[in-house]
């Protein structure tokens, strides 16, 4: 049984939502949905699980926070506690206020940019990468689904995707 | 699809299709630049190299050749400096908290005033690290280990907080701008067909595809740095007014100075949205995206910022009086009525009188007045930086030490070279760069656009 790519363009997102419904409730995974704007309710028509990119970021903002707390303390009060007009040095607490700024900066920098960073690598996006949509016209008006199948479901999966309202169906 | 009402005015004018859309946010790119583009960017490139002599010449003759002498030595340098920043800070107020209050209107300016953040920023950076004096030790401000026993900043410093702020600051502005220009640069990239477009649009989209894992990351990561840069907008521009707060100089000295600032700062950045966005949605004929409408609801946000500094203007004056603390009463009286009272006169009327016109229907929907209006706040709030620290460091406890300031004609030229950076920047930004966010943009015209309005309303009558 050897297995096929079928590539089915849809000039409109509901209708193709609503064929993604009616695959997936025939049990059939759709491989890939390429649109040209982030579509509402696209995720649960084909099944995506959450992304965890948000928890990403929660754990790199704690890191900033730590690391922010900890240089602060060893160099404000570990290595080199100076005397600044008076202000308390002796330990980290007294100088929590003046502290926070460069806290939260801190926390906010490593948040924002160690997800971004884990968003271009999860995605693959580098420069010099290929362009990931199989047809141009994907980023204008139209949109993709990208089902993998056997040879058997072929004809099943095309009539399905045709009367859900593909303007075209192609086989890889 | 989120239901929204058909009396509500439409954001998207006339009856766009996905790919109209897509065509109206290309053509400038595509096409040829006009004649007015290349005036434009000669001047501003002018601009801009004269800036750049009057900066070398600063850094190779010293601070001297500025005005600063020893009493007033904060002058055109920080007030420059906050002048900027507080421009960038509309830019960010835009994208994040507007998306957080899902403003749907914000998509067709965020782009461009993201832009500007961006290059405001960057010109801002430019008298913070000129002003330092011996700007090759610029790296001193920075917690790095050193040969002098490791002698490290002083975090309890805001201006040790302003690094910090303002780095972080610019770098997480600068990667949300250029994540969410990333599906559009695909769009450039998918239609291009000279050969160095495609390769340049290729590297810069970094090979976007539009899948729908993608673009879910990519509406989380939105949401999360949103969520992230609020906070931060409001507290860079608290940190920058704890630069002031925190000295013990009557007229500074006050807890009122972070939100002032801050509400400020949103003020005079929607202004200059406002004087970028008129000319460029006339030049490059996106009236059908950047409306009326959004012209009138950044007019909204100008009002509710302009009272909100009207009102803090009129708290400082009573508190300075009913303190009864004679230095802080001196030092207002001063500012109204010793040697810089010009100033402090077209503060007054630029900020707190003339963004009141806007409650007049006839006057927000106008957008001659609204041009106007927009050069008049911007210039009224570079007065109120100067009149902050200007007439508040000559007039200071000592009368002995009491100096007069006078700009020289390298201050002067700094600031227009980075007039003309800013310029330059963002006039190569709209002929490069696509200056509306079109792929988020097609996400609202099933909702929200005339066209699909009037569909809407058909079906309901039948």
């Amino acid at each position: 049984m050897s297995k096929v790519v079928i590539h089915a363009i849809f000039d409109d997102e509901d209708l193709l939502m609503g064929t993604a419904r009616k695959l997936r409730s025939q049990g059939i995974r759709i491989k890939e949905v390429f649109s040209p704007f982030p579509v509402h309710g696209m995720d649960d028509a084909i099944g995506l699980p959450r992304t965890r990119i948000a928890i990403c970021a929660f754990i790199y903002g704690i890191t900033g926070t730590c690391l922010a707390t900890l240089m602060m303390w060893y160099m404000m009060v570990h290595d080199w506690p100076t005397d600044i007009g008076g202000k308390p040095s002796f330990a980290y607490y007294m100088n929590v206020p003046a502290f926070i700024p460069v806290t939260f900066e801190s926390t906010v920098l490593c948040a924002a940019h160690g997800m971004v960073i884990t968003f271009y690598l999860r995605c693959w996006l580098v420069p010099g990468a290929k362009a990931k949509n199989p047809d141009p016209r994907t980023t204008d008006d139209k949109f993709m689904m990208v089902v993998e199948t056997n040879e058997d479901k072929k004809n099943n999966i095309e009539s399905v995707l045709t009367s859900g309202g593909a303007s075209e169906v192609h086989y890889k | 699809m989120q239901h929204e009402s058909e009396i509500r005015e439409p954001l998207i004018l006339g009856n766009k299709t996905y790919h109209q859309i897509t065509e109206d946010i290309v053509r400038p790119i595509e096409g040829k630049a006009s004649k007015y583009w290349y005036m434009l960017l000669t001047v501003s490139i002018i601009c801009f190299l004269w800036g750049i002599g009057c900066l070398s010449y600063t850094i190779g003759t010293g601070i001297g050749v500025w005005g600063n002498n020893n009493g007033v030595d904060w002058t055109w340098d920080i007030t420059n400096f906050v002048w900027w920043i507080g421009i960038g800070h509309a830019g960010t107020l835009i994208s994040a908290v507007l998306l957080l209050f899902r403003q749907k209107w914000r998509l067709a300016v965020n782009r461009s005033a993201e832009a500007m953040t961006i290059f405001a920023v960057m010109c801002a950076a430019i008298f913070v690290l000129l002003h330092t004096g011996r700007p090759w030790l610029d790296y001193w401000l920075f917690p790095l280990p050193n040969q002098f026993g490791s002698l490290w900043v002083n975090f309890n410093s805001p201006l040790v907080w302003d690094v910090f702020a303002v780095s972080t600051y610019f770098s997480v502005s600068l990667v949300f701008w250029y994540t969410g220009l990333v599906p559009d640069f695909a769009m450039v990239r998918d239609r291009a067909v000279k050969p160095f477009q495609k390769k340049m649009y290729s590297l810069l989209s970094m090979g976007w595809g539009g899948g729908a894992r993608h673009w879910s990351r990519f509406e989380e990561l939105s949401l999360v740095l949103a969520g992230l840069a609020t906070p931060l907008v409001f507290s860079v521009h608290s940190i920058v007014s704890m630069d002031f707060a925190t000295a013990a100089l009557p007229g500074w000295h006050t807890t009122i100075f972070p939100p002032y600032f801050v509400s400020g700062a949103v003020f005079s950045g929607f202004a200059m949205v406002q004087t970028l966005l008129l000319i460029m949605r006339k030049v490059y004929r996106l009236e059908n995206y950047i409306t009326k409408k959004h012209v009138e609801y950044m007019n909204i946000v100008i009002i509710i910022t302009g009272s909100i500094v009207g009102v803090a203007y009129l708290t400082e004056l009573f508190i300075s009086w009913y303190s009864g603390a004679q230095y802080e009463q001196y030092a207002f009286l001063n500012r109204a009525t010793g040697p810089y009272w010009w100033a402090y006169a077209a503060m007054m009327t630029c900020n707190v009188i003339s963004p009141q016109l806007f409650w007049f229907k006839k006057l927000r929907t106008s957008l001659t007045f609204t041009f106007i209006m927009s050069i008049i706040v911007n210039i009224g709030m570079w007065f109120e930086r100067f009149v902050i620290i200007v007439p508040t460091l000559c007039r200071t406890y000592l009368p002995s030490t009491w100096n007069m300031y006078h700009p020289t004609f390298v201050d002067i030229g700094i600031f227009t070279g980075t007039i003309g950076m800013f310029f330059t920047f963002f006039l190569l930004f709209t002929r490069y760069f696509p200056v509306i966010a079109q792929a988020e943009l097609k996400t609202i015209l099933k909702s929200s656009s005339e066209g699909y309005k009037h569909k809407a309303a058909e079906a309901a009558h039948h």
